[in-house]
């Protein structure tokens, strides 16, 4: 079997899969509950749910004709609360660029000099041991107490999820660096600067990229976390919001493009690390 | 042999070993090669061939000892002392052209691109890889690579060449042809080349001296062989030579048995003068006297006559 034959049909059964499951959420929530004679009042407090068995549960086509206003209409601004689906996720995209550009300052030359120096590598290892599992939520009463600003806290709790792995994934990458490449610079005479931009940095980049990538996967899942807490603008916010107003349509909305941005960072990282990425 | 362009006085290299102890991997080391001259190294693995190679280079520190080049005592690497490594270590990340690049501009640094470029490009011609320049390393073969690894040491222009088994991983065709240039580039270029090889017939075509080093731990160099064939040989009728199998069978014999057995059956063995054989008729060679390295003499044999 060809390459192209097997993917075509992977793409086959990925539209079988994804029909069925819209199939079966549609049914499952369509169907009608039994419903119980109650008041008109009270009838109209509980919504469609108690008065005609319609399901609380929004079904495929609910949220894609929400979707698609939502679509239309991505960057309108009605004061606080009332913000497009653009406008959050750009306030996200902004907090997680940020947090996260500050983090690979910090962490790759940082990952360098440490990778460079046995020394450096073992004075940090107690610290970077007892930092990196501490939950970056954590951080967030010290953050918002020191910075007095949630969206600055916000980004910072950004900054410390995501320095971890590129961090430890720029050591490692910087310490494994194959002995006789650095050898090939030393017997060139080859500077400690100009070794480290020629052959350390090129080496380890595949390594370097791979830690980005799953740093930015967990900023990404944690920045959700952050602006429910923080509050304010994000699509973290966005989410909470929704469901104080019990709007589940614009939650599984969010929740689809929650999935659908992480997957396009994702999928920038994974081709920057395809770029520096080559084979022996 | 009053030239001795370089000459390694007395290095040793011990480990830590285990418990405190330590493991000596050889130790009162002498060696020594005159301009120009082609030496190859064979001894079983372990022997601490490429120890001494890396001493040479200056990527490895001798625990005890001197190597000196051309009348200075070395300290660190050098560009004088280009290395061909056995898994050829290019960078995969540059091209055949940016690797070749990449030791030109390490060497001549305010050279511009172009004059990089171009005498790059002599010494990727040099070695018949024309048309490849902008291949990557995944793209060639082992034989391509290892040409490369050719290219880039002798675009430093070096005093001399080291190389680690080369051409061990190759195909024995390929491995034909690269001994041939090898050859043919360090006759035309006078290098000096110190060479590390498992192979027999290998050392014989491209040696003028062989070192045999005993088995380690605790190696000594045992012998020093003088290549008897003449320095016009072709790699084609290397075996049709009168003292070819005698020399032949000389490193066999010191691979099979001797390297074992020499450090016991020789009490007397003297690191700074070891031996140096002459295959074929004592009358034949001048034998000096004095300080000069004790003499022994093989006699050639006729291979069609010996069992
Ligand atoms: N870093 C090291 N620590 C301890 N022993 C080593 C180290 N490097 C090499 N050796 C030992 O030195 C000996 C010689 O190694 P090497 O020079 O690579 O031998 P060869 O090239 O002749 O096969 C080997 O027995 C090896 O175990
Ligand atoms: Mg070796």
């Amino acid at each position: 079997m060809t390459t192209t034959s097997l993917r075509l049909r992977a793409g086959l059964v990925s539209i079988v899969l994804l029909a069925a499951f819209l199939g079966i959420w549609h049914l499952a929530t369509r169907s009608a509950g039994p419903t119980t004679a109650m008041s008109p009042e009270y009838a109209k407090l509980m919504g469609l749910t108690a008065t005609q068995g319609k399901s609380a549960m929004p079904g495929p086509l609910d949220v894609g004709a929400k979707l698609w206003e939502h679509l239309r209409r991505p960057f309108y601004d009605n004061g606080p609360n009332d913000k497009g689906l653009g406008i959050q996720l750009g306030y996200s995209i902004a907090r997680v660029g940020m947090g996260y550009l500050l983090a690979v300052l910090v962490a790759i030359p940082l990952g360098f000099l440490i990778g460079m120096s046995p020394l450096l590598s073992k004075a940090l290892d107690p610290f970077i041991q007892v930092l990196k599992p501490i939950s970056p939520l954590a951080w967030m009463p010290l953050a918002l107490y020191t910075i007095k600003d949630s969206s600055i806290s916000a980004i910072f709790v950004i900054f410390i999820c995501s320095i971890w792995p590129m961090l430890l994934n720029t050591v490692f990458g910087v310490a494994s660096v194959r002995k006789e490449w650095i050898n090939v610079a030393r017997t060139l005479e080859v500077g400690t600067l100009r070794r480290a931009f020629t052959v350390i940095l090129p080496a380890a980049a595949p390594t370097i990229l791979t830690g980005m990538r799953i740093s930015i996967g967990i900023a990404w899942l944690v920045i959700v976390a952050a602006e429910m807490l923080v509050g304010g603008t994000g699509i973290g916010y966005f989410v909470w919001n929704e469901w104080n107003n019990l709007s589940i349509t614009n939650v599984i909305i969010a929740i689809l493009l929650i999935g659908v941005v992480g997957m396009l960072l994702d999928q920038i990282l994974a081709r920057f690390t395809r770029m520096v990425t080559f084979p022996e | 042999m009053t030239d001795k362009f370089i000459s390694i006085e007395g290095i040793s290299k011990r480990y830590p070993g285990a418990s405190g102890a330590t493991t000596t991997v050889f130790e009162n080391l002498w060696l020594s090669m005159a301009r120009g001259e082609f030496c190859c190294v064979i001894g079983h693995s372990g022997c601490g061939k490429t120890t001494v190679l890396n001493i040479l280079a200056g990527l490895d520190a001798p625990s005890e000892g001197v190597v000196i080049v051309d009348g200075q005592a070395i300290s660190g690497t050098s560009l004088d002392r280009a290395v061909i490594f056995q898994s050829h270590a290019l960078l995969p990340w540059r091209t055949v052209l940016g690797n070749v690049a990449y030791a030109v501009s390490s060497k001549w640094r305010k050279w511009d691109r172009a004059k990089v470029k171009a005498h790059a490009q002599t010494f990727i011609d040099l070695v018949g890889l024309t048309g490849s320049e902008h291949k990557r390393p995944s793209e060639l073969s082992g034989g391509m690579k290892q040409r490369v690894g050719i290219a880039r040491a002798l675009s430093i222009t070096p005093k001399m060449m080291l190389m680690d088994e080369p051409f061990s991983a190759l195909d024995a065709l390929t491995r034909g042809t690269l001994q041939d240039e090898v050859r043919r580039i360090c006759l035309e270029t006078g290098q000096t080349a110190f060479m590390i090889t498992h192979d027999v017939d290998e050392a014989i075509y491209l040696a003028d001296k062989i070192f045999l080093m005993t088995n380690g731990p605790g190696a000594v160099l045992a012998e020093v062989v003088e290549n008897p064939l003449p320095r016009d040989r072709g790699r084609t009728d290397l075996h049709r030579h009168p003292l070819y199998y005698a020399l032949r069978n000389h490193i066999i014999d010191f691979l099979v048995t001797r390297s074992k057995t020499f450090v016991a059956e020789t009490p007397d063995h003297d690191p700074r003068s070891v031996p140096v054989i002459h295959i074929g008729k004592p009358g034949l060679t001048i034998a000096s006297s004095g300080d000069e390295p004790r003499q022994a003499w093989i006699p050639g044999t006729n291979p069609g006559l010996s069992a």
